[in-house]
């Protein structure tokens, strides 16, 4: 199991483009004029050392926080301004690194909230959303999907937490997005479920392009086609994962943080 | 392989349904056997009392569509009471008596005010959410204080009902319409729950965000919820000022909208039948605690502070068979 | 409308807010530090007006019946803390707002059945029934000691925030509360003493309005909603918030009730002047507090939290 860095084709006009962005916070910048690309069919993994600004990345990528500089293209549109429903209407889709399931539904209602919202407006009052055999067949293919197993009837905060991370996962996809953005998916996973995860992840790969932020090395290598490293806000350095394990600057970097085998 | 179209529909889910289901179709029979009793012991009175609880548990089925599905705590939903009592005052001191026009302007008024203070209300949450929702219920009570011709502070007293022709004032046409409606409103929430706006109106609760990021702005959605919500209050206060033959700004006052979210509470958040349990529930209480002693605040203030702090669930809520893990429309223990 | 009208308004709008203030820096602080909010502020402030009331006519001293009151009020608070009102700190606000409310019911009856249904009067000590003599205006010297005595303990409270260490836990307390029980400062006690200072303020707030209103049950919650009105005009959590906001809420209500009228039948008939007149000028507060929150929902003096 191990992806070959496959060539980025370079004859479609980038899925994602962030160019120069630059956000602070008071004084300090946590987001130093970063540069990054995904394309469709590609797996962009996203390294770094803790607190040097990868969640904060994504959350400007996807609009939940403003930047203070800098612009984000998706599919070649300029979605700087755009609000985070819209940016997601149009194809942009997100994890989240903590579980963010509503608890109280089942992992069937949560995903089904996903697949609703890839539908037009939601102002219908009457017909019981289980009714709706269409939505419904296809929340439960998105489940068959991730591979989850347990009771989709069931709350999802009385489920075990690797099978939560699956929801997170189902509900990203079931937007019908070209863009994915995954806030580390294997975190809090054992290793049979990261395994499984890093499968799945393989297996979506030609039909999205997916940003891939993750600390398990195992799977950054195993999956991406680019590695950037981000340290202190700053892109180090943006490669083919062998180029990557070979450099310097990225190991003084990550000396201590992380054991790049 | 789970058949997902009964996923909902396991043997724990189908007992808890059947259960609760037939003490809410038991307690409506209950309501509805009054005005037989009514015409047969020559009580018009009874309908007035029980008719009393009806409209203060639509009030609070009405609040509960926001407060217990939506975690939106209206402090301010009297005056939407207010507003369908007072329309039906206003337009009978002015001669127009036709009762489908009271209650289409009733709910056309609670509209165009419900729209703006929501939209400004919703722009915040929590506890600021809370304090502007009473602050402008406290507006509208001052205004209907200093309309000296419709009675101001004193109230007023209706010369005349809603006409409907011959049933104009009749109270057996009152209360059961009232039920009626009750039940209708009762089946509208239930659906309106598990549907697709109920969806996104209970994943807006907590889940702000997640919303927006996949797609759904969730005010627009909020918005519409807290004005279906103000009208059916306003329903009520039309039923209220039809019942009673009088209107007075104390109906709107922040007393009244904190005891309909009591009974929201009492009964229940989150779930669709409970307010009318802890609407019927607080004024059997109150009425008990009236024939005890006339200084009755002395005890139902404390037994209010007890409820919050013991009973989470509501009484509707201890009637749930207990670990069932199946999710349901019955969001409880959330707020 | 001459000069001496605009003016005397314009200290009658100062002494509301300053009211206003003392009930509202309570408020906000107890919310700011303890996210707690309570309904039953106003009961405070109504316990404040009856024990001074009740103190001044046994003992006729009305600095005693002010003093005592505060103080007995600060205690009231601090018990009221300590028998259990803390358990409500850990739940929704909408918890706490049902539970407050369910002791102003109460409250409001426990006075009843004390003191009685009808209002029950204080006067004003002889040495402040005059008038004091400010730009040619002859103004109310009672009520030109409120404005000073508010004042005074505005003042106090700014030094008591920025100056001392207490102060400075408040704040921090305010912004980041787990980070101040973290450094291991006894949060129980700090809380237990925001709680019975602004239980304080409140009861001194009813203690001084008693000669110049009535004192009858209930008399607390149409001043507990303007003070809630001014929080959030002021930004809950913050004093500076709180003292900008009554002050503006005083001025506005009170000129507003005199002038709106006035300006109406100077502009339309007498009529249509008297029947929404009154309404207006009741509305004006809450119109201002709609109009801010429109464009600042987080009001105009928001404190940053954090944690």
């Amino acid at each position: 199991m191990g992806a070959a860095p496959s060539e980025v084709t370079s004859n479609q006009p980038m899925l994602l483009t962030v160019d120069s962005l630059v956000k602070y916070y008071g004084g300090l910048c946590v987001t130093d004029h970063v540069n990054l690309s995904v394309a469709h069919g590609e797996i962009h993994a996203l390294i770094g050392p803790n607190g040097a600004g990868k969640t904060t990345l994504i959350n400007q990528i996807t609009g939940a926080v403003a930047s203070d500089a800098g612009r984000i293209f998706l599919s070649g549109h300029e979605v700087t301004t755009w609000s985070m429903a819209k940016r997601a209407r149009a194809g942009m889709s997100r994890s989240y690194q903590i579980n963010a399931l509503v608890a109280s539904f089942s992992a069937l209602e949560n995903v089904l909230l996903a697949v609703q919202a890839g539908r037009g407006h939601n102002f219908h009052f009457f017909k019981p959303v289980m009714q709706e055999q269409q939505m419904v067949q296809e929340a439960n293919a998105f489940l068959d999907r991730v591979g989850f197993g347990d009771d989709r009837g069931q709350r999802v905060a009385a489920l075990a937490y690797g099978q939560q991370r699956l929801v997170e996962v189902a509900m990203a996809m079931a937007t019908h997005p070209r863009l994915l953005l995954l806030d580390e998916p294997m975190a809090g996973l054992g290793p049979t479920e990261s395994e499984r995860m890093i499968e799945l992840l393989d297996s979506l790969r030609a039909d999205y392009g997916m940003l891939l932020v993750e600390h398990d090395m195992q799977a950054v290598f195993a999956l991406a086609n680019r590695i950037s490293v981000l340290v202190y806000g700053q892109v180090l350095l943006c490669d083919t994962p062998a180029n990557v394990r070979m450099s310097e600057l990225v190991r003084e970097a990550y000396l201590g943080d992380e054991d790049l085998q | 392989m789970v058949d997902s179209t009964t996923a909902s529909a396991t043997p724990t889910l189908a007992e808890r349904v059947d259960r609760r289901v037939w003490v809410a179709g038991f307690l409506m029979l209950l309501f509805a056997l009054v005005p037989l009793y009514a015409w047969l012991a020559d009580d018009v009175y009874v309908l007035t009392y029980f008719g009393r609880m009806l409209i203060f548990a639509l009030a609070a089925v009405g609040l509960n569509l926001i407060l217990g599905f939506g975690a939106m705590a209206s402090l301010g939903h009297a005056m939407y009471f207010g507003f369908g009592a007072y329309t039906v005052g206003i337009l009978s001191t002015w001669g127009v008596a036709n009762g489908w026009l009271h209650l289409s302007v009733a709910l056309a008024v609670t509209v165009l005010i419900a729209v703006p203070v929501g939209w400004i209300a919703l722009r915040t949450r929590g506890m600021a959410f809370i304090m502007i929702t009473l602050a402008f219920a406290q507006l509208f009570f001052y205004v209907f204080v200093s309309l000296r011709s419709f009675g101001g502070d004193e109230g007023l007293s209706l010369t005349e009902l809603s006409g409907f022709g011959a049933l104009t004032g009749n109270k057996y046409a009152i209360y059961l319409s009232l039920l009626l409606t009750l039940i209708l409103v009762l089946w509208f929430t239930h659906r309106l729950v598990k549907s697709r706006f109920g969806l996104v109106l209970r994943a807006s609760r907590h889940n702000e965000p997640r919303l927006n990021a996949l797609g759904t702005a969730s005010q627009p959605y909020r918005l519409v919820a807290y004005v279906l919500s103000a009208q059916i209050c306003a329903v009520a206060g039309f039923f209220m000022a039809n019942l009673t033959g009088f209107v007075s700004p104390s109906l709107m006052s922040w007393l009244i909208s904190a005891e309909f979210m009591v009974m929201v509470l009492l009964g229940g958040m989150g779930t669709v039948f409970g307010p009318v349990i802890g609407a019927a529930g607080l004024l059997l209480i109150e009425d008990g605690l009236k024939t005890v002693t006339e200084h009755w605040p002395l005890i139902l203030g404390p037994l209010i502070v007890l409820a919050v702090i013991w009973l989470r669930q509501g009484l509707w809520g201890l009637m749930a068979p207990s670990g069932s893990k199946q999710a349901s429309s019955a969001d409880q223990g959330d707020h | 409308m001459t000069l001496n009208l605009v003016l005397g308004q314009a200290l009658n709008g100062l002494q509301f807010g300053i009211l206003l203030f003392l009930m509202a820096a309570g408020l906000t602080l107890v919310f700011g530090i303890m996210s707690f909010v309570n309904l039953a502020h106003g009961s405070l402030y109504m316990f404040g007006a009856y024990f001074a009331a009740t103190v001044a006519s046994h003992s006729g001293s009305f600095v005693l019946a002010i003093f005592l009151a505060m103080v007995l009020i600060f205690l009231l608070g601090a018990a009221i803390d300590r028998a259990g009102l803390s358990i409500l700190h850990r739940r929704s606000h909408l918890d706490q707002v049902l539970a407050t409310f369910g002791l102003v019911l109460f409250s409001n009856e426990l006075v009843r059945v004390v003191w009685g249904n009808a209002p029950i009067y204080m006067d004003a000590p002889d040495y402040l029934s005059d008038a004091v003599n400010i730009f040619g205006l002859n103004y109310p010297a009672y009520r030109f000691a409120i404005i000073v005595a508010g004042l005074l303990v505005a003042l106090g409270l700014y030094l008591l925030i920025e100056r001392t260490r207490i102060g400075m836990l408040i704040r921090a307390g305010a912004s980041n509360r787990k980070m101040v029980s973290a450094l291991g400062v006894n949060i129980a006690w700090l809380n237990r003493f925001v709680f019975a200072l602004g239980a304080g303020l409140a009861g001194l707030a009813g203690a001084l309005v008693g000669p110049i209103l009535s004192v009858e049950p209930g008399m607390g919650e149409p001043v507990l909603i303007l003070t809630l009105v001014v929080i959030v005009i002021g930004g809950i959590g913050s004093i500076r918030g709180a003292f900008f906001g009554a002050i503006v809420v005083g001025l506005v209500d009170t000129m507003g009730r005199v002038f709106v009228p006035i300006w109406l039948r100077a502009a339309f008939d007498p009529a249509m002047a008297t029947a929404i007149g009154p309404a207006l000028a009741s509305m004006l507060v809450y119109l201002l507090m709609a109009v801010i929150l429109a464009f600042k929902p987080e009001g105009l003096f928001p404190v940053r939290a954090r944690g």
